[in-house]
């Protein structure tokens, strides 16, 4: 049994669909919702990864490795915006968070 | 057969992690079965061939920006509880839409074909007898040079981010300031008082 | 010939543009004194004279005199027998119609060209020294000029098109000079009157051309007038009936006529647009546009010849428009507005000459009326001039030995007017008189009686006018009557050739206007059924009645002189006996009450209604307001989108993936 793109492509479609799934069920959790994004960002980079393979082009490779840059930058950034504002609400719950209403 | 069974191994474990991290009520355990997610990725990464990828997934995720995670769950004091009670609301919508996806997906994944001169259009085509870490090493700082600088320049930017947003000054605790007390002068400390006899000190 | 043909039709026109353009530019320039000085009297009577540059004035009037001249020259070399058409240009064709700009010159249009031009150079000298004191002296005789250039192409032209152009140049001419002074609501508000009546018969003239254009396919004079007999009473269905052609046509035509000619039931505009400018009176609504009615029903001859119904209506219109204003100038109090009844009745009297077929006696009542009521109008000016003001004829009185010379030529225009014996309106009003008895029809001899009677009142108003002004004790102020003073010679001197008129122009002329070489002198201007033999038989009139109307204006004179001479108590007590009677009257019937209940009321009304109901409500609550309406309600519904929640946004982002990979599931695939 060979195990061709098909098979990474159809994983992937699975794990990003858990991701979006895992949005809209924890819509209060924002640290499982930041998880959730980070599995989506794996499903993606998977498929890179997996093409780049099927291909035998290093450019999914190279792209792969610039979304795992970002993604840590905005986990990084994602963590550190719970953290000043769990400093100053004392909580993380998403409901309180409507300040962006204009 | 080998390599089958270790794609379905780690298709299957990454998927039932991946299913854990957004079902489970603690974050902390959410946090630990990324970080199994993230493994398992990894294996998969291998097997298809970008090993250095694989590597990189461990150490700069599993090493770093997970281990990152499971600092600020714990260190943040959340009721999980009332953050899990609404879950069972928004479960069948989030079913619905993602099994709409994911079949989608597969559907589209399971009727395709590479276009006839797909290979022509590689930009950098995988050179033979090269290890993956040498060949993306070649490719990355020559033609994606420019791409390579702009992710350090984001990654700069979101250290310095996260250090302003999460640093904090606070009133009342008295800290140490060097770079003030390095530079202190005699002068400024004392004064020589001269006392004279059967007066004392009166400020 | 052609130059000066086309000199005379385009000379006021370049008048009115340098006058209109240049003219009030410099004028406003120059004249920029503080405006108080402008209309100081100066304890004498004389006003100041605006001290802008003058020429614009005097080019247009330089102008006048010229055509004047020229289309007296004109007039004896179409007499002799020419005719001429003059091609200015192709004015346009699309499809069948075919209207070019053409200069049709017969002795209709040369008759027409004498009075306008004449009448026209008459008032503008006249009116040199009236508006002396006004601000806006260019843009009076742009106007002026514009006047005339629009009614010189009334009278020239060759297709109805064209004399559609004319009526309506000499419509807005007519509304910009009655409302010239602007700044009066009255003025404005007659202005209106005028133009709004006016539309009411230019509504009919205009189908009337549909009509003409689609029963003819043609517009242009000369082919409808010979494609007339043809269609001589052939029928349309419509409604239900069989109607005559040329009887709609002619009538529809007619309608206009009524209109821009004040008769009977359009007649009231008239009387209001003395809020303009005396010399304005005097020109447009006495001697010229006015007549262009008249000069449309003979200019239709061949028509009107073929449609007898449509002669017995414009008769009887006539007739009752003759006798109804005559009616009502006895009791008006406004010297103007006597002077304007008695031309609206006037004009009565040359219709009734068109519809019994006595064309050549219509434009001679024009020609020769055309002379003495621009006198009596400009002689009321002077009067008012020097009254400063007063139109009131109860306020007058005893004005003779202080304005002798005005008192002389009212003299000659009443006299003129009344048919004493020998002047311009013994002649042709006579001859109109003559024609109705002469007719032997009925509507002839309704018409006869009914001109009779009003040849009576004619004659009593005007001496009553002569009587209430000049004569008897004066009721004017003492430091008014001290002022009253003739006017100068640049508004006296104008005034001797409309007298010449008035005094000789019957007796010039009636023997080419009516006489025995009447046919010779008319030639194919006028065209007259085979049997119409109107002139013949006005010469087998009996003695009493071509005495009635010359006895009737005797009478006339001997009532007004008993009424406002010899015992002026009488008509006080007359009104106050017959006091329904003389409201009646003075209210002119009550046709501006009348029209007011039925159309203006009723059209207020309606355009509340549509602008309330139909603008404010359908259009702008569906249109505008209503979009803007239900925009506001879309964005408050959208805006409620944006709650403010990191979740729905992140919910509506994945909604909207898994939205858009279907769609390209489906399309894509």
């Amino acid at each position: 049994m060979i195990i061709g793109v098909e098979h990474y492509l159809t994983v992937a479609a699975i794990l990003f669909a858990i991701g979006v799934f895992g949005i809209i069920v924890n819509r209060k959790n924002v640290i499982v919702i930041l998880m959730s994004v980070e599995l989506m960002l794996l499903a993606v980079n998977l498929n890179l990864v997996a093409f780049s393979g099927h291909l035998g082009d290093l450019v999914g490779q190279i792209f792969t490795m610039l979304i795992l840059t970002v993604a840590a930058a905005e986990a990084a950034i994602g963590l550190a915006i719970l953290v000043a504002y769990y400093r100053n609400r004392r909580s993380i719950s998403v409901d309180d968070i409507n300040s962006l209403k204009g | 057969m080998t390599v089958a069974l270790f794609f379905y191994m780690f298709a299957a474990f990454l998927l039932i992690s991946a299913l854990l991290v957004v079902s489970v009520r603690n974050p902390v355990h959410a946090a630990l079965f990324l970080i199994l997610a993230f493994f398992n990725g990894s294996g998969l990464f291998l097997l298809a061939g970008a090993e250095f990828l694989s590597m990189l997934l461990l150490i700069v995720y599993v090493g770093a920006v997970m281990v990152l995670f499971l600092f600020v769950v714990m260190m943040l004091d959340i009721d999980t509880s009332e953050l899990r009670a609404s879950m069972a609301t928004y479960l069948p919508t989030g079913l619905a839409v993602s099994l709409v996806l994911v079949a989608e997906l597969i559907m589209v994944f399971s009727a395709w074909i590479s276009a006839p001169d797909a290979l022509k259009l590689r930009a950098a085509p995988m050179p033979a007898g090269v290890s993956n870490t040498e060949a993306l090493g070649r490719v990355l700082y020559t033609n994606y040079v420019y791409y390579f600088e702009m992710a350090g320049l984001i990654l700069l930017v979101a250290m310095i981010g996260a250090i302003v947003l999460s640093l904090h000054h606070r009133k009342d605790v008295r800290r140490q300031k060097p770079a003030e007390q390095s530079a202190r002068r005699r002068k400024e400390a004392s004064k020589l008082v001269d006392v004279k006899p059967g007066e004392g000190l009166s400020s | 010939m052609n130059t000066v043909f086309l000199t005379i039709v385009f000379l006021p026109l370049l008048g009115a543009l340098i006058a209109g353009l240049a003219g009030t530019a410099v004028f406003r320039y120059a004249g920029s004194a503080p405006p108080a000085v402008e209309h100081a009297d100066d304890g004498e009577g004389h006003h100041h004279a605006h001290d802008g540059p003058r020429w614009p004035m005097l080019l247009t009037t330089g102008l006048l005199i010229v055509i004047a001249v020229l289309s007296w020259y004109a007039f004896f070399d179409v007499a002799a027998g020419h005719t001429y058409r003059v091609v200015v240009a192709e004015w346009l064709r699309s499809g069948r119609l075919v209207a070019p700009w053409a200069l049709r010159i017969d002795m209709l249009s040369a008759v027409m060209l004498v009075v306008v031009t004449t009448v026209s150079a008459v008032v503008h000298v006249y009116s040199l020294g009236y508006m002396s004191h006004d601000p806006h002296q260019p843009r009076f005789f742009a106007y002026l000029s514009f006047f005339t250039f629009a009614m010189l192409m009334l009278v020239t032209s060759d297709n109805l098109l064209q004399m559609f152009f004319g009526w309506e140049g000499v419509g807005l001419a007519s509304y910009l000079l009655i409302g010239f002074w602007y700044t009066r609501p009255a003025a404005n508000a007659a202005a209106i009157k005028a133009f709004v009546v006016n539309r009411v018969g230019d509504f009919g003239f205009a189908l009337g051309i549909f009509a003409t254009f689609a029963v003819f396919g043609s517009i242009e004079f000369t082919a409808i007038f010979e494609a007339a007999p043809a269609m001589a009473g052939k029928t349309f269905p419509f409604l239900g009936g069989e109607h005559d052609i040329l009887t709609t046509i002619c009538l529809l035509l007619f309608m206009g006529a009524m209109g821009k000619s004040a008769q009977f039931l359009l007649h009231t505009w008239l009387p209001d647009a003395m809020e303009g400018p005396t010399p304005v009176s005097a020109l447009i609504h006495a001697a010229t546009m006015v007549t262009a009615g008249v000069f449309l029903v003979a200019r239709f001859s061949p028509f009107y010849e073929l449609a007898p119904a449509a002669q017995n209506v414009v008769i009887l219109i006539g007739a009752i428009t003759a006798f109804f204003a005559a009616t009502v100038g006895l009791v008006q109090r406004d010297i103007k507005r006597v002077i304007a009844y008695s031309t609206c009745s006037q004009l009565g009297y040359m219709f009734v000459a068109m519809g019994v077929g006595a064309y050549g006696v219509g434009m001679f009542h024009l020609f020769t009326h055309a002379f003495f009521k621009a006198l009596l109008f400009l002689g009321a000016g002077s009067v008012i001039h020097a009254m400063s003001d007063e139109q009131d004829m109860f306020r007058m009185g005893g004005l003779f030995p202080y304005l002798k010379k005005t008192w002389f030529f009212m003299l000659v225009g009443t006299l003129a007017l009344t048919g004493f014996p020998f002047t311009a309106g013994y002649f042709s009003k006579d001859a109109i008189i003559e024609a109705a008895f002469a007719a032997h029809s009925q509507p002839g001899m309704f018409a006869f009686w009914m001109l009779v009677i009003a040849a009576l009142f004619t004659s009593f108003y005007s001496w009553r006018l002569m009587f209430l002004t000049f004569h008897g004790k004066s009721r004017v102020s003492r430091e008014t009557l001290a002022r009253v003073h003739d006017s100068p010679p640049v508004m006296i001197l104008p005034l001797y050739v409309l007298a010449a008129g008035a005094l000789f122009a019957g007796v010039l002329f009636a023997g080419k206007f009516i006489g025995a070489s009447e046919a010779v002198f008319w030639g194919k201007a006028i065209y007259r059924g085979p049997h119409n033999e109107i002139l013949h038989l006005m010469h087998e009139t009996p003695a009493w009645a071509k005495y009635a109307a010359t006895v009737m204006m005797a009478a006339g004179f001997a009532t007004a002189w008993l009424f406002y001479i010899a015992s002026p108590a009488i008509p006080e007590k007359l009104a106050e006996i017959f006091r329904p009677l003389y409201l009646f009257l003075y209210n002119k019937w009550y046709f501006d009450e009348l029209y007011e209940r039925i159309f203006v009321r009723p059209a207020f009304w309606l355009g509340r209604l549509l602008w309330k109901g139909g603008d404010g409500k359908v259009i702008d609550g569906f249109g505008p307001n209503g979009v803007a309406a239900r925009v506001l309600d879309v964005t408050a519904w959208a805006s409620r989108l944006q709650t403010g929640y990191l979740n729905h946004y992140a919910f509506a982002m994945l909604l909207g993936l898994a939205a858009l990979v279907t769609y390209l599931m489906m399309m894509g695939g």
